[in-house]
């Protein structure tokens, strides 16, 4: 608790006692009345002061308004305990909101507690100083010890140390780094003593863009939260003008068209209530609050969202489009059969890596790996692209030519028919057939997985977009048991494709995007979410993205929609919840059975409840 | 361009206030009140002069609510 808090607990508990006091002593009710000025005073005179600063300003609709003309009406009829009763639960009320929104705050803020304070540098004489990591140029090593965290991102230079990447990932396995190895801020060195020469300002660093990106996430305000803005807007006017009626109305018909008493007081009474339940602080906080801590819990996930608007559009998610390479694939390409005819399994690889070993693609680069041994660039002589189909080139002074089927029947050769994924490299030496080479990408460990999580979590349709050969992207559409496949598509084509998804589906249902950032930007913009994966430190992604995925785990796309949902059915619970009691309370109100106890629980209660149930959005560990 | 300012205000729907007499203010092209991160994100019109419009903008908020500050 601050000091106004604590300041507004003690006239709490003052006013309290003093109400106690005079309940029990048997006075008159002029001097009851006096007596009770005094705890009133106690608890509610800032509330007055507020008001008549208000009517000054013209803002007749506000709270502290209200709450004086439902009390100052209350005592007026003689209703001394209900009134000061009033004031005094308010006061409780507003000192429990300000303590639950400051704890769920520094809760929220203690998750994201990434920060790093300082930076170890080595002076002349070996000795560590902490500098303020604002200030280290780029270019400066730094040291980071056992249990410090990496405060800018970097290269090892020396030393090797297995890095906690939880806070940034949610991932608990540690990884290993070493000289030479790219290091990202907000890792925690576990184990061995990393000197770092930074690459980036620590402004520019990872787990300085992470912590903008979450609190500025709920500036982007969702549907629910202009609802209820607007909501908020008429509400408390239309009770007030409501409770104006309910004061006047009644009485006048009673009396003119039915020869009744009038029973001003009685009806007066029923408007006062109106009064206390007419402010909408409930759901103006417990909205925007489930969605901050829905976002803080989610980014401790290592699910970045960029804004409330994002989360609600994400548990809408009813198609979900995958890139291929880089999201359900590695995006290495490995050697992974070979199968000569008329020559050594080596010989084949070692004429297929000499014959691309020119060409910067990634097929020869795996053709060179698998072949192990350096490449001499003066065995290979005339070479020649053709372009879609292959290579031809003299190595050792034969002709070899290393290609598809296209260039085999170019060259005047049938090659072996074959079937299966992956890219197949054929290879003829000297006009002689000798044999394939298949090189293929490898899925991601829980690339099945998570096709059939989105599944199970309500995802209607997934589609894959590829640039791949239209068998080898059917195959793994397949094996993962993707519903749609766009085979042979070019970085343009993909953005069509996608619109074509948009076209069909319903007006309620979104579609997600999910790419590794690399040239696929204008899709990810394009998609009614866009979510990047295995982003961590990649700017381009995290620019074009809705949502970032910090590691590259396919499983988390699911888990993400999972957390948004859970965030969301908070938020309805909490709308339907404060706006439906209120408007129980009001018609309970108008009836006359409900007293002023029960708009107090309608105004104070429903909030502190509302709050309580917003938190729950930052445990997300187990959606 | 866009200014940011730690503010500080108590209740949700205080801060809302504070957005739209924000928003109303002369010289702001948009603004955006977090009441969570307690952060007030300010858009100035192109060639406004900050200082006076972000003095006109603590008027208007003290205006609809009294218990506010902006700290510039």
């Amino acid at each position: 608790m601050n000091k106004k808090q604590k300041k507004v607990l003690r006239r709490i508990i003052a006013a309290a006692v003093l109400m106690i006091g005079i309940e029990c002593l048997p006075v008159d009710e002029l001097l009851k009345f006096i007596l009770y000025m005094v705890p009133y005073l106690t608890i509610g005179h800032d509330i007055l002061l507020k008001a008549g600063k208000g009517i000054r300003n013209h803002q007749v609709f506000d709270e502290n308004f209200l709450m004086a003309v439902a009390t100052v009406g209350a005592i007026a009829l003689g209703e001394y305990r209900e009134g000061v009763a009033v004031m005094l639960f308010y006061q409780i009320g507003e000192l429990f909101q300000s303590c639950a929104v400051g704890r769920s705050r520094r809760n929220i803020s203690q998750l994201m507690d990434i920060r790093p304070d300082y930076a170890n540098i080595e002076t002349e004489d070996g000795r560590l100083e902490q500098a303020d990591p604002d200030e280290i140029a780029v270019g400066t090593v730094i040291v980071v010890q056992p249990g410090e965290k990496i405060p800018i991102d970097g290269v090892v230079t020396e030393g090797k140390a297995s890095l906690d990447t939880s806070a940034l990932t949610g991932e608990s396995v540690p990884r290993s780094a070493g000289a030479g190895d790219e290091v990202i801020s907000g890792c925690i060195n576990l184990n061995g003593l990393l000197k770092i020469r930074t690459t980036r300002e620590f402004g520019e660093s990872t787990v300085s863009r992470i912590l903008e990106l979450v609190e500025n996430a709920s500036s982007r305000k969702s549907r629910s939260e202009n609802f209820i803005s607007r909501f908020a807007h008429y509400y408390t006017p239309a009770v007030c003008y409501g409770a104006v009626t309910l004061a006047i109305l009644p009485p006048l018909v009673r009396m003119l068209g039915m020869g009744l008493a009038l029973e001003w007081a009685d009806w007066i009474f029923r408007a006062l209530t109106f009064l206390v339940i007419s402010c909408p602080c409930a759901l103006v906080i417990s909205i925007p609050l489930s969605f901050f801590a829905g976002i803080g819990g989610a980014s401790r996930q290592g699910v970045l969202v960029k804004g409330s608007n994002y989360l609600e559009a994400l548990s809408e998610t009813k198609y979900v489009v995958f890139d291929k390479t880089g999201t359900l694939t590695q995006g290495v390409f490995e050697v992974t059969e070979t199968h000569p005819s008329g020559m050594e399994e080596r010989e084949l690889l070692e004429y297929a890596a000499l014959a691309e070993s020119y060409s910067t693609h990634p097929i020869s680069k795996s053709l060179k790996k698998a072949y192990g041994k350096t490449v001499d660039p003066a065995r290979v002589t005339e070479v020649e692209e053709i372009s879609g189909h292959g290579v031809c080139a003299k190595v050792d002074g034969r002709r070899v030519a290393a290609g598809n089927d296209g260039l085999m029947r170019r060259e005047g050769i049938e090659p072996e028919a074959c079937e299966g994924q992956g890219t197949l490299v054929h290879i003829a030496v000297d006009g002689v057939y000798g044999g394939w080479i298949r090189i293929s990408d490898r899925l991601k460990s829980h690339a099945k997985e998570a096709v059939y999580a989105l599944k199970n979590s309500g995802v209607k349709k997934t589609v894959m977009l590829t640039g791949d050969r239209r068998e080898a992207a059917q195959a793994v559409a397949a094996q993962l048991s993707i519903d749609e496949v766009h085979a042979e598509l070019l970085p343009s084509d993909k953005v069509n494709a996608l619109e074509k998804v948009l076209a069909a589906k319903g007006s309620r249902e979104k579609v997600a995007f999910v790419g590794d950032g690399i040239n696929d930007a204008p899709v990810l913009s394009r998609a009614d979410i866009g979510i990047a994966m295995g982003a961590m430190g990649s700017d381009a992604a995290i620019e074009a993205a809705d949502i970032v995925l910090m590691d590259d785990d396919p499983l988390k796309i699911s888990k993400a929609i999972r957390i948004s949902r859970k965030c969301i059915g908070i938020v309805y619970q909490n709308i339907y919840f404060a706006i439906g009691i209120k408007i129980l309370c009001l018609i309970l109100g108008t009836v006359g059975y409900a007293n002023m106890w029960m708009a107090i629980f309608a105004d104070v209660g429903v909030m502190v409840i509302a709050v309580l149930n917003a938190i729950r959005a930052l445990d997300v560990e187990k959606v | 361009m866009k200014k940011t300012y730690k503010i500080d205000v108590d209740c949700a729907n205080c801060a809302n206030k504070m957005e739209e007499a924000t928003k109303k203010t002369a010289g702001v092209k948009d603004a955006v009140v977090n009441f969570m991160a307690l952060k007030m994100t300010v858009e100035f019109e192109d060639g406004a002069n900050v200082k006076s419009v972000m003095q006109d903008v603590l008027v208007n908020c003290k205006k609809v609510e009294d218990d506010c500050e902006i700290f510039m």
